[in-house]
């Protein structure tokens, strides 16, 4: 009996080496738990804020932004021919044209921020070099169009195009020192030359030119803001704007089945709830612009060939994005709050280091930017907390500049495409461009 | 025995490349290995720029895009 029981025993002990860490992991649930501040005032405000915030996202920015930019970055990534870019980022470029190609590809190559940095890579080794793949690295996830779809729609058109304009013009200077600054060591060019992708399906550039123009104008005209005045120009746009969307929206119906191929009946059948919706609610033009997605959607993802791919990897890049920027969204709500609301983290800390204009303030933002890991568009959210915390303008176009582009993770990845010295050197440079962007930018506007 | 390796740090588009090579191998019934490559100076290696990336025996077939399982059938036949 007595063996019996400690063989037993043994058996049964805890094996510590391998269960202590799902103990601590109870534990520190548990002192969370238990310590848990509900009923302070400033706790219950954060958990209110963040669900507000949700709230407020999902009823000003999905359905009339978010969906139809995903629909265009989706097209991009299908209709855009990315060998053709990169023709002009190869080990024979142009050099003037690699510097200025690499400025802006970032909007048609980086849809995906994990394919950033192995275009990086490839442009530095097998390219053009150092110099414009440094500038494509920069800009790159800066400029993609979700990002600056979602800048300008949450924090204003200014920010959004300074964004845009700040990212191209700096990537070029940044592009350019690099290149100097390294003009010695340019390595010896790697033996094979890179094999690019076939060029795809091949439509005059006028066709996906009008085509874009098409779903980006829907993007622009839906969300068309109320000016402050009733009369004028901008106030006559914003009345018809639904009669304008309607119109382009129809275009665009003209294009997909002229270029790009699906059979008239099918999309006319797609087309008319909407359009019944409309007639039936002209006052909720929401409601017939859903029923247009959702028949756009139908109608391509049944589709074989490139509707279907384009409607594949839209909603590849949605299923990517909306989960990360919904707890964007939830943690810029808890820890920031709303404009005029507090969070958890107090205003007058936000206001202190980044409020202001100050070089202190710009440098901090960048800095702390540079480091800071955001995931693809969570940047936006954040943001927005800070500015209603008290942020001043140019450091939030300093972290705009400088946090995409970098974070710690990427930056060692970087490390082991180029060594030590040279990305040492652009996290520097990176970081003084940002702040002083920002101190520029915040200096005017 | 065909070797297969999928190349791309490891983003959404390529493992979703790896699973539609896996069964594109297994519905062909054909003896494979399959190495996924995530080192991107081993990518670099292979002379691709744009993941992600197919290589069968050595060879690259497919760079900057996603096939679906029919497309890796007829490269894998």
């Amino acid at each position: 009996m007595h063996n019996l029981w400690k063989k037993h025993r043994v058996k049964m002990t805890m094996d510590w080496k391998r269960e202590w860490k799902a103990l601590a992991a109870i534990v520190v649930v548990f002192l969370c738990a238990y310590h848990l501040p509900v009923g302070r005032e400033r706790f219950d405000n954060a958990v209110l804020e963040a669900l507000a915030l949700v709230k407020w996202y999902a009823r000003e920015h999905v359905i009339l932004c978010l969906v139809p930019a995903f629909f265009i970055a989706g097209a991009i990534a299908v209709f855009v021919s990315q060998a053709s870019v990169m023709k002009y980022l190869g080990a024979g470029a142009n050099k003037v044209l690699a510097y200025g190609v690499a400025s802006v590809s970032g909007s048609v190559l980086a849809v995906c921020s994990c394919t950033v940095l192995p275009l990086f890579a490839g442009i530095y080794r097998m390219g053009a070099g150092l110099g414009p793949a440094a500038a494509f690295l920069y800009s790159g996830p800066a400029i993609n169009v979700l990002a600056i779809i979602l800048t300008g729609r949450v924090l204003g058109i200014e920010i959004g195009l300074a964004r845009a304009v700040g990212a191209i013009v700096f990537s070029v200077v940044i592009g350019l020192l690099m290149h100097l600054i390294f003009r010695n060591e340019e390595l010896g060019k790697a033996e094979s030359p890179a094999i690019l992708p076939e060029p795809g399906a091949n439509r005059p550039l006028w066709q996906t030119a009008a085509y874009f123009a098409a779903m980006v104008g829907i993007l622009v005209f839906a969300n068309w803001g109320r000016p402050e005045s009733a009369t004028g120009f901008w106030y006559s746009i914003y009345s018809h704007k639904w009669l304008i969307t309607a119109g382009l929206a129809a275009g665009l119906g003209v294009m997909l089945v002229a270029w790009i191929g699906i059979d008239w009946p099918r999309l006319a059948l797609a087309a008319l709830p909407s359009i019944v919706l409309a007639l039936l609610f002209p006052e909720h033009p929401v409601i017939s612009f859903a029923a247009a997605l959702v028949g756009l959607s139908v109608v391509t993802s049944t589709h074989k060939g490139e509707p279907g791919e384009w409607f594949v990897s839209s909603w590849d890049l949605a299923k990517q994005i909306l989960p990360l920027l919904f707890l964007g969204v939830l943690a810029a709500g808890a820890l920031l709050g709303r404009p005029g609301q507090h969070g958890l983290i107090p205003s007058d800390w936000i206001s202190r280091s980044v409020g202001g204009n100050s070089i202190q303030a710009n440098l901090f933002a960048s800095v702390a930017g540079a480091f800071m890991y955001f995931a693809t568009l969570t940047e936006v959210p954040i943001l927005k907390g800070l500015i209603s915390g008290g942020m001043g303008k140019g450091p939030a176009l300093a972290l705009l500049l400088a946090g995409p582009a970098l974070s710690l993770p990427n930056m060692l990845v970087i490390r082991s495409v180029i060594g030590t010295k040279k990305t040492t050197t652009y996290v520097l440079l990176v970081v003084i461009m940002a702040a002083s962007t920002g101190l520029f930018y915040g200096a005017f506007f | 025995m065909k070797k297969i390796q999928i190349l791309g740090p490891g983003c959404p588009k390529c493992k979703k490349m790896a699973e539609n090579a896996e069964t594109a191998a297994r519905e062909l019934g054909i003896d494979f290995e399959m190495e996924k490559v995530t080192d991107i100076k081993a990518i670099m290696g292979f002379g691709v720029m744009m993941t992600p990336a197919l290589v069968v025996d050595g060879k690259v077939k497919v760079s900057g895009k996603l096939p679906d399982v029919d497309e890796i059938k007829k490269i894998l036949v």
